[in-house]
């Protein structure tokens, strides 16, 4: 085990595979000469080249087609944007192209492509660059979606969706690319996709999370713990699609009372399909009713003062758990 | 005729094929009548010309006497060309065959629409057959091909063979999409032909893409990204040229201008002509030629590949064309065109009866061997229909199988949890 940074997990990630296997590129806006926006690419020009890691115009329909097409012919594109929240105007060529192909051809073509980058609010960047869409894209059959918390799974799991011969949309987040953490240092440290982890074991509440809201959930255990003598399970559901349902249902059934947050906004988010599969799974397990904390359901706030009451933080969370208890 | 799409009288000369060079009146006249014309209906006869079925009567006599000249000095300007001067009389046939199999199966295709047989929507190639036929001929090994919705001629022209291309409409099992894809998506990626798609100009990136893989694989080859006259105004094409010119990368974007975008003609929906100068301002190579001779469009697609495998530089070429049936077939098709026009298309510009008659005049062709191949066209598309029409549907259960690579192949399987959340 080594001490790395969520930021520095995805760089290794990226460098492996790109070592491993030489159909393996990785293009988007700055990703080279710059060394990423966020400086996850940081070293990779260098070290692969500038026909490995490739600089593009901002002209995301353009990129993202271009490695749709070249994924259909067999490459292994793993395509950055600088912001999730710009993916919007590559729609077409994610959801209808990277998609649908292999459905619509029968099966006949392949599209082993990711898609990745940070999809966060809490960065006083305004509505239009702080979309979380990994409910949308968890609404489209044929994409993988996942939203790795930790150091160690943004390395197992980017490792393993680039080994995937399907679409995979990868949701990061700017505010954890400092986080540190413990990553095994074997060269095939691969985390599956579609695999939840019990983060810490508990008996009285589950809290479910997904991406920074984990984070939140588990200050939110501490205290409970400390201060109410309440012992709350944490899942971190890594994966949105495929999902762990039996690792969520099996929580829920030891400890029959359940919080789901997400940063999200509420609306068909990622956690009212989670809060259906539980009632419609587990509803004899329940002691209460199932309780969401979302995002504020407004457009995501510019003000500092007004943001950090939007997402989902420590206050929030443990009055909600409270109303459970 | 006053009004009529394209000018009958184009010559060399005429068409734009230098991108400095070019001005807008030195290329082919894009005059389109507007939509106020009398609605008539247009009858659903078959759209060939009897001359097709009847060799006696293929000479033709009411074509105007200037516009046969015309075409016979085309004939001979670009059947020299590089490109066609050395087809074998067996090959010139056999193109000639594939534009009258493409006619004739969607003529069968239209036929089984009305009967209820296909749903949801049927976007017929038919006058447009030499564009398709023309330039996957022209292909190298590593030549690939992608296109839009209106597919069925391509598809024909990489060759896909009528059985899965009917069946794939009719929504059999048997379909080349096992009935997933419908008419808008058929792929053969064993024959380099990528489909089929169906989002205006959604494809333009994806035929990038190709060539990008193409050129970082070190192949020589190039994409052939078909496109409609529509597409030229989406935002991702022009995304696409960028980066095309930008990167070096072997791709044609091949507008076939058929004069429509829908129901809207070309003076409707776009500022600026011709259209494919819009390559232009990205340093691509550009020109503007006719789609109803075969010749020429060899000769220019071949130019095209031979810069693309050459130079690793793409090209825009603009492809004047027409198409004898509506946008689909549920276009009512009187809204914004008159009869009229159409029919003098057919009567001067059908690019199966000019090629027959320049395959006659060239003598490798006799009027009995003409209508064999258009027997056999016919038999052919008919027998494909009632093989459609046998075959089974796909099963419910298959409706989730094709969607992930990892469901389909479970032994390989290296995630896990729950990938559908609505079943059979």
């Amino acid at each position: 085990m080594t001490t790395i940074t969520y930021r520095e997990a995805l760089n290794q990630a990226l460098a492996e595979e790109i070592s491993r296997d030489d159909q393996v590129v990785l293009m988007g806006e700055e990703v080279a000469q710059f060394k990423g926006s966020y400086k996850v690419s940081e070293g990779m020009l260098e070290k692969f080249g500038p026909d490995r890691i490739i600089d593009t115009p901002i002209s995301e329909a353009a990129f993202s087609g271009l490695a749709v097409g070249a994924a259909m012919m067999g490459m292994r594109p793993v395509v950055e944007f600088m912001f999730w929240s710009f993916c919007y105007v590559a729609f077409d060529q994610i959801f209808n192209n990277a998609a649908n192909v292999r459905y619509m051809s029968g099966g006949l073509i392949n599209v082993p492509i990711v898609f990745r980058g940070p999809a966060n609010g809490g960065t006083n960047v305004g509505a239009t660059h702080s979309h979380t869409p990994e409910n949308f894209a968890a609404n489209t059959p044929g994409v993988k979606v996942i939203c790795p918390a930790t150091p160690a799974d943004a390395k197992g799991m980017l490792k393993s969706a680039i080994r995937d011969n399907d679409p995979v949309c990868m949701m990061e987040n700017t505010i954890l690319y400092n986080l540190q953490g413990e990553v095994p240092e074997e060269d095939d440290f691969l985390v599956p996709l579609g695999k939840a982890k019990v983060i810490r074991e508990g008996k009285d509440l589950s809290i479910i999370a997904h991406g920074k809201s984990v984070h939140t959930a588990l200050q939110v255990a501490e205290t409970l713990e400390e201060k109410h003598r309440v012992s709350v399970e944490v899942v971190d559901l890594r994966s949105i699609r495929p999902l762990d349902v039996e690792t969520i249902l099996s929580s829920v059934r030891k400890t029959n009372r359940v919080l789901l947050v997400e940063e999200n906004k509420p609306f068909c988010g990622v956690d009212a399909q989670i809060a259906f599969i539980i009632q419609d799974q587990a509803f004899d397990h329940l002691d209460a009713p199932v309780k969401r904390v979302s995002a504020i359901d407004v457009p995501q706030a510019y003000s500092k003062n007004l943001e950090n009451f939007q997402i989902p933080d420590h206050d929030r969370v443990l009055a909600k758990a409270m109303e459970l208890l | 005729m006053e009004g009529l799409h394209h000018d009958t009288n184009l010559d060399e000369e005429k068409t734009a094929s230098k991108p400095k060079a070019a001005t807008p009146s030195s290329v082919p006249a894009r005059s389109v009548e507007d939509g106020s014309v009398a609605p008539e209906v247009v009858e659903d006869k078959a759209d060939t010309p009897e001359a097709v079925s009847q060799p006696k009567d293929s000479v033709a006599p009411d074509e105007p006497e200037q516009s046969v000249g015309s075409e016979d000095e085309e004939s001979d300007v670009f059947a020299n060309k590089t490109a066609n001067q050395n087809l074998s009389p067996d090959s010139k046939i056999e193109l000639y065959e594939q534009m009258v199999r493409i006619r004739r199966f969607e003529e069968r295709s239209l036929r089984a629409y009305q009967q209820g047989h296909i749903g949801g929507f049927l976007h017929l190639y038919i006058g447009q057959e030499a564009v398709a036929v023309g330039s996957v001929s022209a292909m190298s090994k590593d030549d690939h091909v992608i296109t839009a919705y209106r597919d069925h001629g391509h598809a024909l022209a990489v060759g896909m063979n009528m059985d899965e291309c009917m069946a794939e409409l009719f929504g059999k099992k048997t379909g080349c999409s096992k009935g997933k894809g419908g008419s808008m998506h058929f792929f053969a990626p064993d024959k380099n032909f990528w489909g089929g798609h169906g989002i205006v100009a959604g494809q333009t990136p994806l035929g990038l893409g190709m060539a990008y893989a193409l050129k970082f694989n070190k192949k020589k080859g190039a994409c052939l990204c078909f496109m409609g006259d529509g597409a030229t105004n989406q935002g991702p094409f022009y995304e696409s040229l960028n980066l095309a010119s930008l990167w070096n990368l072997p791709v044609i974007y091949i507008i076939e201008n058929n004069g429509y975008s829908m129901g809207t003609a070309e003076a409707r929906h776009s500022a600026g002509e011709p259209l494919a100068r819009r390559g232009d301002a990205f340093d691509i190579e550009w020109s503007v030629s006719h789609g109803h001779d075969l010749y020429e469009v060899r000769h220019n697609i071949s130019e095209a590949l031979e810069r693309a495998h050459s130079e690793s530089r793409p090209s825009v070429l603009e492809i004047i064309t027409y198409r004898y049936r509506g946008h689909s077939v549920a276009d009512p098709d009187q809204t914004y065109r008159s009869k009229e026009e159409i029919e003098e298309y057919k009567k001067s510009k059908d690019p199966i009866n000019l090629f027959r008659e320049k395959l006659l005049r060239e003598g490798h062709l006799t009027e009995e061997v003409a209508a064999d191949i258009d027997k056999r066209a016919k038999e052919e598309a008919e027998a494909s229909a009632e093989f459609a029409q046998a075959s089974p549907y796909p099963e419910p259960e298959e409706l989730m199988d094709d969607v992930y690579w990892e469901t389909d192949n479970p032994e390989e399987k290296k995630s896990s949890g729950t990938m559908f959340f609505e079943t059979i």
